[in-house]
């Protein structure tokens, strides 16, 4: 951050790079950088950041990474091994529905891997890949804690319990009538 | 300072057997060389953090039911440690087996073969045989860069370049990224290093145990450039390269090679050997001419050195508003280039285009500054055509088969052979600073002073700041090497909390003699060793003080440079073909 | 001592109480619908908006509908209990909207509950009393003389039948005086919450005899007081509070509304705090943690008031208390339901620790992935704050105290404390080696605690009832309860809490119920990825954190999943060295390369090309990983593959010698064939095998091409025949 006590000099880019990157980030991003940018420990909230920056985008790019960097003050390349290092970001945009399959050990006895490739093979994608219409993001995740209903997959905010390979085509219906819908 | 003279408490331990005492606090890795052990090690560094990572340097204690990392853990009273059970050794080997199992089975065609320190482990703890090679990562090399190739399929994860690039340079350009085997170090978003915020100073390269950092090598277009009879071939050497350049020859550490040095150019077939010391003189006659205009005309100041060409790219990325405070003067380097493309061709008569300038240098990032739009000719070929490091001389000069020690001692080339002391000194911290003041003196008084050591200014410590007799004036300057160190007094500066007349900034810690083109240290000594970098010091102040000419302004060479051809310091053709400038660089690097 | 702090807490306890009186004052019947994540999930949103509209629709203002958190019957969610003014009161399980409908109009409007749906039902019966008998080895030695060998015979002697009432042993209801151990037997009569000290087979008669069939209850013999279990009794009455679980951290599961601070003051809540607060002595406070001998629940079951003590010592006056909340076990949710279910119990827990280590910030690091537990939490916060229980000056006792939430992004090795610190930090979760320990320089350099959720949660309780009350709940070895996630191959699922020291079989066939189906036991993995598989024969084995060790596994956070003879110990290993290899932070050597180096040699004995000398490999690599790793979970790390290779070689070495999978679970050494013999040609196995490798006319046996065959098991699965043959 600049001195307020020294003027300007001509070679100072921080105004263009600040507002650029407070233009990348938008304004709801900027007030809780702003915010957090208080606390003595600012470079302690960047996972919070980080997360906030998920929710808006949908994933985090280089450039809503490198613009968290400049604003928060914190290395950019800090900033992207921490993005890289937490299964939860996502550095590659995704489709509208985001379907998670839990493999944690109980939907995995109970079959979580038939239920995977089925929807491999209805949306025609691998593992962490979104769909040709964009509509579908298909990710394995780590238990969801909800091992009695096993299997278990999350579709955006929806939780499905007990879900069968048989099942997934009329689950993918589903949410493609609500995309329709809306 | 005050010391601090209460006597530590100690604690008594047993080592393989041996009973030893030891301060309170002192590591297992510290007590065992207290008996002579050297635990095997690999991502430790005594520069740096404690990591802990690589687990070679394990050890077992009694009671314990896991080995402990002998590097970060303390002793305690009565802790029993066996350094070489058979358990141990073979977990070690283990240890060294399953990095060598993810790396490439390349030693004899790898730039580092012969000084790998992953090699050098695999061989001392006994690894024979493969047991659990499987699937190994497999990540992209990125040699777009002008000076340093980051070859992550190499890497062993120690972390030391992590470290360095961070505590040392406090550029924070690296970092690893992904998690468990995937791991990769490299910059935010994996980009190039030239596209990152990498000042190209090569500390990586040089605290690197194998070749997953190296310095983009220019050796090829050399050979290319000596084989052609086209070409008349110029080169120069750096103040630091003669101080160093020994080490590959097996000389102690510190013993100057001047001649050897000249001789070995000679016989690999340079039609010309100018020295980069009379590049520093010049350079010091147009600072220090610089520095007085501005003391007359109120700033800006303090007048920033610019000839550390990894301190230039660190302002322009991470402190462009004192961009005006650098010195626009071109580094020693570039000056005595663009003096063989312009001067040295009108004298000989020789066109510039046939000139191929190649500077030995003990810095990758001058690859980087050669490279320079500023730095080209009219018609836009460089001025510098190829640099190479200490590191990579030692090599062609070994490849072409010259016997080092039967070499006799030669000379530079006039007219651009001649040196002072003033500029020898450039290759150490401090050097620059001292050298400045020698003239700056002079010029200011207008006649020349007895003083010529300035010893506040020396030394090995990170920052250091004096006052100095300039005339009337008392001057306030200061020196700092390694770029955490730059960062105090930049902040300083930038905030106006204090005021300074100089400033000297190198950006590799010590100087050029620790620059990250210099040779490897021997096995066993670590890179960035304070000793070494003493040593390698020393050999230039030596030089410096054995010659009965020490100041630039007398430097007859530089007079009759001045007479016959730029006229005055500071006139316009000086400012055309001695003089740079400067500009802020994306990405913006965070302080 | 600071009286004012009493009173300020009364104050605010009356305050609280005055607005849950006025709240339910209108209500004789009370609904309660389950609102915890794995409940919303099962559908509990929808039968708590359904109970709304049939109540507005009734026009009845005397019932009330109320959310509470989850009772870790997980199994049988969406749960919903009904209290109908003087009867038991009746939980429902698999709760539907069409259920709703029948439960509010034959129940709730019609006083019939429905017995067929009741939880653990169907029952015949719904008896007007239940009579818990303690079961604990301490007090309770008499039980047996005093019942004798035939219980039934004796309640039909008297004409007690099922309507009437039900007995059911529990486990220990907290009674017993020192004095008194061996000679009497408890017994709690609900719903009337009288319990009885019984010495004799005539007092039992007596009880039975006046109580239950007179309706006059026995003063003479019912326990005098405020026993610790008569304290529990009048609070948690109302639920399986006594029946074969022990339940201190997860009191209020189930039972209050965890988004109300009014409810929590109703549970004695903040009454810890106040206590502490007015003591105004942390080394009291200690002092009280160390003599319950309660451990840390995380996995290492490091003893918390020694652990506080180091950072109270600490000549550095900053510190910071941190609650692990970074639940990353697969198969373990304890944490997350105890946040959503009692979060103020959490945090109540984390002033008190924060009082004595003299902490002014506290951070709970939660899992990204438990949005409901984020949410719970920072409300809990916030009203806490709103009501002088976090920030300046709590309780006007000069003690300054506030937490902040931060959450975490997926990674497992989060778990571990220095890894955590970075997190929170802002770094990378890479562990940096100890020492020094966090309780010196930990979250910025400086003295720093972590506790696990579940240690939190039973701080209050320690302080309200007495260390010594919660140590004898324990073993030897470690006081209070533990929580397990019990998962895999038994009947109930969901969280069960048990007495430390309570045998392993007991927790997974007494109340789990075993595998269905009649299977056998083949193993129990305890502790996640860093535990280990204990085989069958040792399920006498009392779960504790040395007994554990013992056996090759570790306690962990309590991830408990039981396998049977259809699952396959090497799969099962591979899963897990599947889950650390991919989770391993990637910092140091042996973790980092040789997890993945395991995965590589179970991926080949799994696949049918491993050999005898693979398996010398992997324990040698096993061993290196486990005692040369930089932290706990790099160490641990290997406990899957070292404990089944302990207990189970056998099966490896079939995998490899006869390239067969024992259990039929590794696809690559599974065949499937078709019996010709028993295949009628119903052509039901072509139409649902997915590669279509199944060949056969309509009403002949049909074959299957082995080339193409993916063994995916679906023939398997739908042939009603048993033609089909694994092999």
């Amino acid at each position: 951050m600049n001195s307020p006590t020294r003027p300007l000099t001509s070679t100072d880019n921080w105004p263009e790079v600040e507002a650029a990157c407070r233009r990348i980030l938008g304004e709801r991003i900027c007030q809780l950088i702003d915010e957090v940018r208080k606390d003595p420990r600012p470079e302690s909230h960047l996972i919070t950041v980080l997360h906030q920056v998920q929710a808006e985008f949908g994933y985090l790019g280089a450039s809503h990474l490198d613009a968290v960097a400049q604003l928060m003050q914190i290395p950019a390349a800090k900033v992207s091994g921490v993005a890289t290092f937490y299964h939860y970001f996502r550095l590659q945009p995704r489709g509208k529905f985001l379907v998670n399959i839990c493999f944690g050990t109980a939907c995995y006895v109970k079959g979580a891997d038939r239920v995977a490739e089925k929807f491999m093979s209805e949306l025609g994608v691998q593992l962490g890949e979104t769909s040709k219409d964009g509509m579908f993001t298909v990710e394995a995740c780590r238990c969801l804690g909800m091992c009695a209903l096993a299997p278990v997959i999350t579709v955006g905010e929806d939780v499905w319990a007990q879900v069968t390979a048989d099942r997934v085509p009329s689950i993918i219906e589903e949410y493609i009538r609500r995309a329709k819908a809306t | 300072m005050a010391e601090d003279i209460s006597p530590r408490k100690t604690v008594s331990v047993v080592i393989d057997g041996t009973p030893v005492r030891v301060p309170e606090g002192t590591t297992i890795m510290e007590a065992a060389e207290q008996i002579g052990i050297s635990i095997p090690r690999l991502c430790y560094h005594p520069s740096l953090s404690i990591a802990g990572a690589c687990r070679v340097c394990i050890v077992e204690v009694e009671g314990m039911d896991h080995y402990l990392a002998s590097c970060h853990m303390p002793v305690w009273e009565g802790m029993r440690v066996r350094t070489n059970s058979p358990e141990i050794r073979q977990a070690r080997r283990d240890i060294v087996e399953l990095l060598l199992d993810n790396h490439p089975q390349d030693c004899q065609i790898c730039e580092r073969d012969g000084n790998c320190e992953l090699q050098n482990l695999a061989y001392a703890m006994g690894v024979r045989e493969r047991l659990f090679a499987g699937q190994r990562k497999r990540p992209q090399v990125d040699s777009s860069g002008h000076s340093v190739v980051r070859n992550p399929e190499k890497c062993v994860l120690c972390g030391r370049c992590v470290r360095v690039c961070a505590e040392i340079q406090g550029v924070h350009n690296l970092s690893q990224h992904g998690r468990g085997f995937t791991t990769v170090v490299a910059p935010a978003h994996y980009a190039k290093m030239d596209e990152s915020v990498c000042i190209q100073c090569g500390q990586c390269v040089m605290v690197c145990p194998t070749a997953a950092f190296l310095e983009k090598s220019s050796t090829e277009i050399v050979w290319q450039a000596l084989a052609d009879p086209e070409k008349h071939v110029v080169v120069q050497t750096a103040p630091s390269i003669r101080a160093a350049i020994g080490e590959g020859f097996g000389m102690p550490p510190g013993t100057p090679a001047t001649g050897k040095m000249i001789t070995a150019l000679r016989l690999l077939g340079f039609d010309a050997v100018f020295d980069t010391d009379l590049g520093a003189d010049l350079t010091i006659v147009e600072e220090a001419h610089e520095f007085l205009i501005r003391l007359e005309n109120g700033g800006p100041l303090p007048l920033i050195t610019s000839c550390s060409p990894g301190w230039i790219n660190f302002l322009e990325k991470f402190y462009p508003e004192l961009i005006p405070h650098a010195s626009t003067c071109k580094s020693p380097m570039s000056m005595l280039s663009t003096l063989a493309k312009t001067y040295y061709a009108e004298r000989k008569g020789i066109d510039p285009k046939k000139i191929f300038m190649v500077a030995v240098m003990p810095c990758v990032a001058k690859k980087f500054e050669a490279a320079r739009p500023e730095h080209r000719m009219p018609d836009g070929n460089p001025y510098t055509d190829a640099v190479l490091t200490t590191r990579e001389l030692i090599w062609m000069i070994k490849c072409y088969g010259i016997d080092w020690a039967r070499l006799p001692d030669g000379q530079f080339d006039p007219p651009l052979g001649l040196a002072s002391g003033a500029g020898d000194i450039f290759g150490t911290t401090g050097g620059v600073m001292e050298a400045t003041l020698r003239a700056a003196t002079r010029l200011a008084t207008g006649k020349g002073v007895d003083r010529i050591e300035f010893l506040e200014v020396r030394g090995v410590e990170g920052v250091r700041e004096a006052y100095v007799a300039l005339g009337e004036r008392a001057i306030h300057v200061a020196v700092a090497n390694g770029l955490t160190n730059a960062k105090i007094i930049l902040d300083k500066i930038a905030t106006g909390q204090e005021r300074y007349h100089i400033v000297e900034i190198m950006a590799c810690p010590g100087g050029c003699v620790g620059g990250g083109g210099q040779p490897y240290p021997p096995p066993g000594v670590p890179v960035l060793d304070k000793e070494l970098l003493r040593q390698r010091a020393k050999a230039l102040y030596t030089i410096d003080s054995q010659k009965t000419l020490r100041k630039s302004y007398e430097n007859p060479a530089i007079l009759e440079l001045y007479e016959n051809f730029l006229g005055v310091p500071g006139s316009p053709k000086a400012h055309e073909l001695l003089h740079t400038s400067y500009r802020p660089r994306l990405p913006r690097g965070i302080r | 001592m600071k009286p004012e702090v009493r009173k300020r807490f009364e104050e605010l306890q009356a305050k609280a109480e005055a607005a849950l009186a006025e709240a339910r004052a209108p209500y004789r019947i009370r609904i309660q619908v389950g609102s915890a994540t794995c409940e919303n999930a099962a559908g509990a949103t929808v039968v708590y908006e359904e109970f709304r509209k049939h109540i507005a629709a009734s026009g009845r203002s005397d019932i009330g509908l109320h959310r509470t958190g989850c009772t870790g019957r997980c199994s049988r969610e969406p749960i919903v209990t009904v209290f109908m003014p003087d009867s038991l009161p009746v939980k429902y399980q698999f709760v539907t909207r069409d259920l709703v409908h029948k439960i509010f109009t034959s129940h709730v409007l019609g006083g019939q509950p429905l017995l067929e749906h009741v939880l653990d039902g169907p029952v015949i019966h719904l008896p007007r009393y239940e009579l818990l008998c303690c079961q604990s080895p301490r007090c309770c030695q008499l039980q047996e003389e005093v019942w004798g060998t035939d219980p039934e015979a004796l309640l039909q002697s008297m004409g007690l039948g099922p309507e009437t009432v039900r007995v059911y042993s529990s486990s220990c209801l907290g009674a017993c005086a020192p004095p008194e151990v061996g000679k009497i037997a408890h017994i709690l009569v609900r719903p009337d919450k009288v319990l009885y000290r019984v010495r004799s087979r005539e007092e039992l008669r007596e009880v039975l005899q006046e109580h239950l069939l007179n309706g006059r209850p026995v003063e003479r013999l019912a326990v005098p007081g405020k026993t610790v279990g008569r304290k529990f009794l009048e609070l948690y009455g109302d639920v399986a509070f006594f029946n074969r679980q022990t339940r201190v951290a997860l009191r209020h599961n189930g039972v209050l509304d965890p988004t109300s601070i009014e409810e929590y003051f109703h549970y004695r809540g903040f009454e810890a705090l106040a206590t502490v607060l007015e003591r105004d002595n942390p080394s009291w406070v200690i002092d009280q943690i160390t003599r319950s001998r309660l451990r840390g629940r995380g996995g290492a079951g490091y003893p918390t008031g020694k652990k506080w003590a180091f950072a109270a010592a600490s000549p550095d006056p900053t510190r910071y208390i941190i609650c692990n909340a970074d639940e990353g076990d697969p198969g373990a949710f304890m944490d997350r339901s105890m946040l959503e279910s009692d979060p103020f119990n959490v945090i109540e827990g984390m002033i008190i620790g924060a009082f004595a280590i003299r902490a002014s910030r506290g951070f709970v690091y939660v899992r990204a992935e438990y949005p409901l537990a984020v949410e719970r939490v920072q409300n809990a916060i916030a009203a806490c704050r709103q009501w002088g229980l976090l920030g300046k000056d709590i309780l006007g006792s000069g003690f300054s105290f506030d937490i902040e939430v931060r959450l975490g992004a997926g990674a497992f090795v989060c778990g571990e404390e220095t890894a955590l610190i970075h997190s929170i930090e802002g770094e990378r979760g890479q562990p940096r080696p100890r020492p020094p320990y966090p309780t010196e320089r930990g979250l910025w350099g400086k003295p720093t605690v972590i506790n696990n959720v579940e240690t939190f949660a039973n701080v209050p309780a320690i302080i309200n009832y007495g260390p010594e009350w919660f140590a004898r709940l324990g073993s030897e070895e470690s006081g209070g309860t533990k929580v397990f996630a019990l998962a895999g191959k038994v009947c109930h699922t969901g969280l069960v809490e048990v007495p430390m020291g309570t045998p392993l079989r007991e927790i997974v066939v007494g109340i789990g119920g075993g595998p269905p189906g009649g299977k056998r036991i083949k193993a129990v993995q305890t502790g996640g990825p860093a535990g280990g598989c204990i085989p069958e024969s040792m399920l006498d084995l009392p779960v504790d954190f040395g007994t554990l060790t013992k056996a090759g596994s570790i306690m962990g956070s309590g991830g408990m999943i039981v396998m049977d003879e259809t699952d396959c110990m090497v799969d099962i290993a591979k899963y897990f060295m599947e889950f650390t290899c991919d989770e391993s932070c990637g910092k140091c050597t042996p973790c980092r390369e040789g997890t993945k180096r395991m995965l590589e040699i179970l991926d080949r004995i799994t696949t049918g090309s491993g050999t005898l000398e693979d398996l010398d490999k992997l324990e040698r690599l096993g061993k290196l990983v486990r005692k040369s790793s930089l932290c706990g979970l790099g160490r641990a790390a290997p406990n899957p593959v070292l404990s089944t290779l302990t207990h189970f070689r056998e099966e490896y070495v079939r995998h490899v010698t006869e390239k067969r999978c024992p259990a039929k679970k590794c696809k690559a050494l599974v065949t499937y064939v078709i019996d010709p013999e028993k295949c009628v040609g119903c052509t039901v196995c072509a139409r649902n095998c997915p590669v279509s490798c199944i060949s056969g006319t309509r009403r002949q046996p049909h074959v299957i091409d082995q080339a193409r065959c993916i063994k995916c098991g679906r023939c398997f699965e739908v042939c009603r025949f048993d033609a089909v043959i694994r092999d």
